[in-house]
């Protein structure tokens, strides 16, 4: 079948994807430059038999869609910095809960009302420890619109299939980004639901796993199966619990269903990495004018290559360590102060040198900015 | 017989419950599993235990919903009533209910309080309201009374108290009723109308807190306090029989406003039906 090619935004292809990967409820709260999310969810959600709700604030938004999602419909909410900051409490509650459900945040300048409609990745880190206390994190970051669509699906696929929130780190660029894109038939797309094991009668033990299993499966609320959630640390029935061993097999067994699964969990793309000596490393939007600048730089003789995390946490250490020998020289390119050089710096610390380039004045960095800081220092 | 309550809708293997000796919250609890029991096991009402949610946030009262034995969930400071909002907002045909308390309804819960009775979206809240912070040792909450003593007021509480149910009322709410520990007979009915009441209800029920703001403000102890609620809080029947001017010092135990605003689900069922036929 022939698919039509349409014009479209990156907010846009984010609820159209989200759509199509069965999400059917939506809370949000207005804020820019996620705020077409919401809008397009409003007049979509009703056409599909979904259900869309403004909440009165951010935390609101966020109990919502935990709330929804123990109903077992697939549920998201979107936001920017200041909102993100405010959801933080209630996300660290799905990962202890072990609640799906997808936050998109196109990320702004910050810190507090920042520059409200320029474009930023000063969120990554939030993305990770934005919560208080150790838990698992997937957050995934797309770079053009075409991908935003089809990583919204993979978000919520992975949200459901190991049950616990998952970030989609946007940016101000590829949110408000209008690309002529042709999007995937939706019946092509893999969509998966999340894991129900039926049991008989009032099942007490409905955080019980399996052996070689990672997440529970008890049934969605309101189907027959009674029992108990809660954001205190529990036992396998849900139930609060003091017990030392009792809380230490539920935390290690949180942060292993991720740590255990990162090659399914974790994508990269990179380009030109196999004969490159010099790396860009960059995610979302800044990966525009990356690619460019590479390209640039191909073309005057330089042997540089792109490397971009998708799957931004966990973040691929195996991945970025297997081409470290070939490398002299490492540039992360970002638009914050250096965030996610940090991790960069932990892979590669003693073997490949890394610079940083990066942006906070609002304005997005050039395929010159990044060619100029590749010729500056070339080893 | 509380015995049969006990084992049909308690989790009998997560009590005894927390409480201190002489907490109102126990009874309060009682009175929603009595109301819950009577109208599950009224074959012409519409509840059924599969179809009972039972949300709580932090604090004491919250408690309350881990030990009752519906689907429960035992959520953040102050959403409680936020996490409610997405469950019936994505199941509308599930009776939700709410426990919480004063400080996580009207301090850091306020807002989702006024916004959820302003949609009139169908939520039961009941408020076990002990005009203190017990579970972090007895600071002052919204409700404590002014010139009372808290251990973050060690010289008298300045801040006017707020009135929950009034507040309800004021933000819109269809079902607003008082109860108290000591009314439970009254308060088990209220409850029971709340449940069947389609809108948004709140009960505001009196505990007692005796030790954290009795002992604290020389109110005595547990009996002393519910016989405070029986001299001062009148039942309806008796109060609207008395003057006006016996009534000034007296708290109504009854309904404070009953009314048929449209309910929030029936109103979206309403909006999928204009968007189906692309109006």
């Amino acid at each position: 079948m022939e698919r039509k090619r349409v014009l479209m935004q990156g907010n846009e292809a984010c609820v159209e994807g989200a759509i199509a990967a069965g999400m059917r409820f939506y809370a949000g709260y207005p804020i820019t430059p996620s705020t077409e999310i919401a809008e397009l969810c409003a007049l979509r959600l009703p056409q599909v038999g979904g259900r869309f709700i403004q909440m009165e604030d951010e935390l609101a938004s966020m109990a919502a869609v935990l709330g929804a999602s123990a109903t077992g419909v697939k549920a998201m909410t979107a936001t920017s910095g200041p909102g993100f900051s405010l959801k933080q409490e209630n996300i660290g509650y799905g990962c202890m809960a072990e609640i799906p459900c997808v936050i998109v945040d196109v990320q702004r300048s910050g810190p507090s009302t920042g520059l409200p409609t320029s474009p930023s990745q000063g969120d990554y880190m939030q993305a990770r420890w934005g919560t208080h206390g150790d838990h698992p994190v997937i957050a995934l970051s797309p770079s053009s619109v075409l991908e935003t669509y089809k990583l919204i699906v993979r978000a919520f696929n992975l949200s459901e299939k190991y049950r616990t929130p998952v970030i989609f780190l946007m940016d101000e660029i590829v949110g408000h980004m209008r690309e002529g894109v042709e999007l995937p038939d939706p019946n092509d797309l893999i969509i998966n639901k999340r894991h129900i094991s039926y049991h008989d009668g009032a099942n007490k033990q409905c955080y019980y796993v399996p052996e070689g299993k990672y997440v529970p499966a008890m049934k969605p609320f309101g189907q027959g199966e009674r029992y108990n959630i809660t954001g205190l640390a529990h036992d396998v029935s849900g139930f609060p619990t003091n017990d030392p061993a009792v809380a230490e097999a539920l935390y290690t067994r949180l942060m292993e269903k991720i740590d255990r699964n990162l090659d399914d969990i974790i994508r990269t793309e990179q380009v030109f990495m196999d004969d490159a000596d010099t790396a860009v490393v960059c995610f979302g939007g800044t990966a525009r004018a990356a690619m460019s600048a590479v390209l640039q730089a191909r073309e005057a003789g330089m042997k540089v290559g792109m490397f971009r995390p998708i799957t931004v946490w966990p973040f691929p250490e195996k991945q970025l360590r297997e081409r470290l020998p070939g490398l002299k020289r490492i540039l992360t390119v970002e638009h914050n102060y250096g965030q996610m050089v940090l991790e960069v710096r932990r892979v590669a610390e003693g073997k490949v040198p890394v610079d940083f380039l990066g942006r906070l004045d609002g304005t997005v960095i050039s395929p010159d900015d990044i060619l100029g800081a590749l010729r500056r220092t070339e080893v | 017989m509380p015995s049969d309550l006990i084992h049909k809708f308690m989790r009998i293997d997560h009590l005894p419950h927390i409480w201190c000796a002489g907490c109102g919250n126990g009874i309060i609890m009682r009175d929603v599993a009595v109301a819950l029991q009577e109208l599950i096991d009224d074959p012409d009402c519409r509840v059924s235990r599969e179809k009972t949610v039972i949300v709580s946030g932090i604090g004491c009262s919250s408690r309350a919903a881990g030990y009752m034995d519906f689907n429960s969930i035992h959520t953040t400071h102050g959403r409680a009533i936020a996490f409610a909002t997405g469950i019936k907002f994505a199941r509308p045909d599930l009776e939700v209910i709410v426990l919480t308390g004063d400080g996580d309804c009207s301090a850091i819960g306020g807002n989702h309080l006024i916004h959820a009775a302003r949609r009139n979206i169908g939520l039961t809240v009941i408020a076990f309201n002990n005009d203190i912070y017990g579970m972090t040792g007895g600071q002052y909450s919204p409700t404590t009374p002014t010139g009372d003593v808290a251990t973050t007021a060690p010289y008298g509480n300045i801040d006017r108290p707020f009135d929950i149910a009034q507040l309800a009322a004021g933000a819109g709410a269809s079902f607003t009723a008082r109860g108290s520990a000591y009314h439970a007979r009254e308060t088990i009915e209220l409850i029971k109308q709340g449940i069947l009441h389609r809108g948004f209800s709140l009960v505001d029920v009196y505990s007692a807190c005796p030790t954290y703001y009795g002992r604290k403000n020389h109110k005595g102890g547990a009996v002393e306090m519910l016989t405070w609620q029986r001299d001062n809080m009148v039942p309806a029947s008796r109060y609207y029989a008395m003057s006006e001017e016996k009534r000034r010092d007296k708290i109504l135990v009854g309904i404070l406003t009953h009314n048929d605003f449209p309910e929030y689900t029936q109103q979206y069922a309403q909006l999928l039906e204009r968007a189906r036929e692309g109006k």
